[in-house]
């Protein structure tokens, strides 16, 4: 803070006159000093978050430009369009099937498992380290395994049903597993790395607590429930906005496994418009599909934070 | 420590203020012309090392010309990168890209055609000495916009042990679709319970699966799209038939796996003698011949009211935006990665069915046939072979087409109603073309 005071008194030091002959490099260098310090942040924020979201919701409204056909303002013809495209409606209603089972798995699972490791047992850092190896593998190396996994007769799942006299099954090209498929690979991905925050959370709990509530006879589910739980709500927040974001943000594992196939059963809304942007072109309605996408983000982080908030107890 | 900072500041400013006269950005006219061009790879093997080494070669013969080769992906990428670059104003000078992102790239008004660069008859005669077939995906409207470089055909691959233990000729693959059920049939094994060890045949449908349905559709005698692009023919009683068809292969006779088929591990299930037929690009060629463990044969797809299969794979593409000097350039490259001998080199080390016939009668492809046979089968089916799927908004279009194909083969629609559908929906997206 000491280097404020000095810069405001810069000025003063100037000659008279120079006040009033309007810009002089000494005049300028205060307020560009000033400038600078918010530069870089806001360059970052600029270029890669407002103005993109801006020309993202701008373009919507415009035809996609084809060769010497310019972009045409069109006013809400993309989103008409999207209303009438089932393929649309097919990946949002997968993405809130995929996001329904995702987060909740995930979210459960990685407590469980920091609860687990949180304690004294036998083999607790190698426990550790296979919880938390899904997480520092790439998305795209994890789906090429998965893929192998699911291959139909030779594949790990084909093969340990095998021994239990089950038929082979072609998971990934049956329309009834393959979204059930890619949410199994999320989950095993992501818990790992929500447990770590859990566990961070976990360990920063006083264990005299615990220990209070047991001289005054309370089970462990019931400390659990009324203490741990509660006091690990912040953490939750925190695991539950990630957890959202990552079931809308990350489909690697689409491209590598099915492309959405069979017949649209696992595209997912951001597979969907990587596709309409760089498969066929369609900017514009690109753009319509990710403001979209953008508002439903948007809101979800909204809700949570006005439900939770009242909830939570930050210590 | 701040005041310096300041003052500092204040001398920089000062001096922009001073200095307004612009720099004069005088890069030293380089003699050299450069250019740059994409390549996909879509094939195993050491591709970019085969690449490096003919435009090394290319560079040593032609001083003055450097080519900056950049390897770009997977098809999909190199498009990508090549139209963002395009539309941001630095397209690559050439690049290879799919056959079928011919219109996409006529309707982005990013390549420039051939014709008006073949000005001597040395030139015509090299425009037209590549096999008719791989041509038809490179002209449409009476001009050619792509040279045939790396270009395939599906072929059957069968397992001649699993032939001799079904009681089959191991040398006799199945000629028609009658025989492919029948063999297929012989060649399924199932315990009483029902489990397949070993499927009668695969024809993959994930990634592009129009692409082996044509293989489907031109044994049956019908086309899926018109020349130009602009019309498709998707609800034909005959491509409904060659759909029933593949259903039936998995519902009807049970020879193949039910849903639908993993391209990229359909030549696995193949190894593993999971299944005793496979279809696939003659670019797996090499791949099969280092990995199979058992003698194996290829064979043209099989006949039903004709025979043939599509052509696939990737042009060489020249961009609109060059000078002259540039373009002439470009266009000696092209000349020069396309002659007999190179085609020859590249087939063998690749597995590409060779671009042009005279390719095939040079002393290093004549001795690569005579000691592997099935190189040719490729070649010999290209008299039969047809274009690839193509049409103006192409990459939709095909997703139309691959969405009902695997509504149909997963059981959601019958086949008549999935192939209705999918040219509805291809009507209305090509109806600003007509």
């Amino acid at each position: 803070m000491h280097g404020v005071e000095p810069i405001a008194g810069a000025p003063a030091a100037l000659p008279p006159q120079a006040r009033f002959t309007g810009v002089t490099p000494a005049r300028l260098a205060v307020h560009v000093y000033g400038w600078l310090l918010l530069l870089p942040a806001a360059v970052l924020l600029i270029t890669f978050t407002h103005y993109p979201a801006i020309a993202t919701l701008v373009d919507s409204f415009y035809s996609t430009p084809r060769g010497r056909r310019a972009a045409v303002f069109v006013g809400l013809d993309n989103y008409q369009a999207m209303l009438a495209d089932p393929v649309f409606w097919r990946a949002l209603q997968n993405n809130i099937i995929y996001a329904a089972s995702v987060i909740p798995l995930t979210v459960v699972l990685a407590l469980a498992m920091a609860v687990l490791i949180n304690g004294n047992i036998k083999g607790r850092a190698l426990l550790r380290l296979s919880f938390f190896t899904p997480t520092v593998l790439p998305m795209i190396a994890v789906a090429n395994v998965w893929l192998f996994f699911y291959s139909p007769g030779y594949g790990l799942f084909d093969q340990l049903f095998g021994l239990f006299g089950t038929t082979t099954h072609n998971w990934l090209g049956d329309r009834h597993t393959a979204l059930a498929c890619l949410i199994a690979v999320a989950v095993w991905k992501d818990a790992g790395f929500f447990m770590i925050f859990y566990l961070a959370a976990l360990q920063q709990i006083s264990p005299q607590l615990a220990e209070a509530a047991a001289i005054e006879g309370a089970s462990r589910w019931y400390v659990f429930r009324r203490i741990t739980f509660p006091l690990l709500m912040p953490t939750t927040l925190f695991v539950l906005v990630n957890a959202i974001i990552n079931s809308f943000r990350l489909v690697d594992h689409i491209v590598v496994m099915t492309e959405g196939g069979p017949d649209n059963t696992t595209a997912l809304l951001l597979f969907y418009i990587y596709e309409v942007g760089f498969k066929f072109w369609d900017t514009a309605y690109a753009a319509t599909l990710t403001v979209v996408l953008l508002v439903l983000l948007a809101f979800l982080a909204l809700g949570q934070f006005l439900l939770f908030d009242r909830k939570i107890h930050y210590q | 420590m701040r005041d310096a900072t300041m003052k500092w500041l204040a001398a920089l400013i000062g001096a922009v203020m001073m200095v307004l006269t612009p720099a004069a950005a005088t890069s030293a006219a380089a003699n050299d012309i450069e250019l740059s061009f994409y390549y996909p790879i879509a094939v195993g093997g050491p591709i970019p090392k085969i690449i490096d080494g003919y435009v090394a070669d290319f560079e040593k013969e032609n001083p003055g010309i450097k080519i900056k080769a950049i390897y770009a992906g997977t098809y999909q990428d190199t498009l990508t990168k090549a139209l963002t670059a395009f539309k941001s104003g630095e397209p690559p000078d050439i690049a290879i890209l799919l056959s079928t992102d011919m219109f996409t790239l006529i309707d982005e008004d990013a390549i420039a055609p051939f014709d008006d660069l073949l000005k001597t008859d040395a030139d015509k005669a090299w425009a037209k000495s590549f096999f008719p077939a791989f041509m038809e995906n490179s002209q449409t409207g009476g001009k050619t916009w792509g040279i045939p470089f790396q270009r395939s055909t599906i072929v059957m691959f069968w397992n001649k042990d699993a032939f001799k233990e079904a009681g089959l000729d191991p040398d006799k693959a199945p000629d028609t679709w009658d025989e492919l059920v029948a063999d297929g049939g012989k060649l399924t094994k199932r315990d009483a319970s029902g489990n397949v060890s070993q499927w009668g045949v695969e024809i993959p449908s994930t990634g592009f699966p129009y692409w082996l349905f044509q293989g489907l559709t031109t044994a049956n005698n019908v086309r899926l799209m018109n020349e130009a692009g602009t019309a498709t023919y998707f609800d034909k009683p005959g491509v409904v038939e060659a759909l029933q068809y593949w259903v039936d292969l998995s519902r009807k006779y049970q020879i193949q796996p039910q849903g639908t088929i993993e391209w990229g591990t359909t030549p696995k299930d193949f190894f593993e003698r999971k299944t005793a037929i496979m279809w696939t690009s003659t670019g797996n060629l090499t791949n099969v011949r280092n990995n199979a463990k058992f003698p194996f044969g290829v064979a043209m797809l099989p006949a039903h009211q004709g025979r043939g299969s599509p052509t696939g794979g990737g042009n060489f593409y020249l961009f609109k935006k060059m000078t002259d000097a540039e373009r002439a350039a470009a266009f000696k490259f092209v000349i020069w990665m396309t002659s007999p001998e190179r085609a020859a080199d590249w087939g063998i080390a690749t597995g590409y069915v060779a671009v042009r016939p005279d390719a095939w009668d040079t002393p290093t492809m004549k001795k690569y046939v005579a000691d592997f046979p099935a190189a040719a089968v490729a070649r010999d089916q290209l008299k039969y072979a047809v274009a690839e799927l193509s049409t103006h908004d192409n990459q939709r279009v095909t997703k139309v087409l691959n969405d009902g194909l695997q509504a149909a083969l997963t059981g959601t629609k019958t086949p008549q109603q999935a192939m209705q559908d999918a040219q509805q929906e291809a009507t209305r997206l090509l109806k600003p073309y007509q």
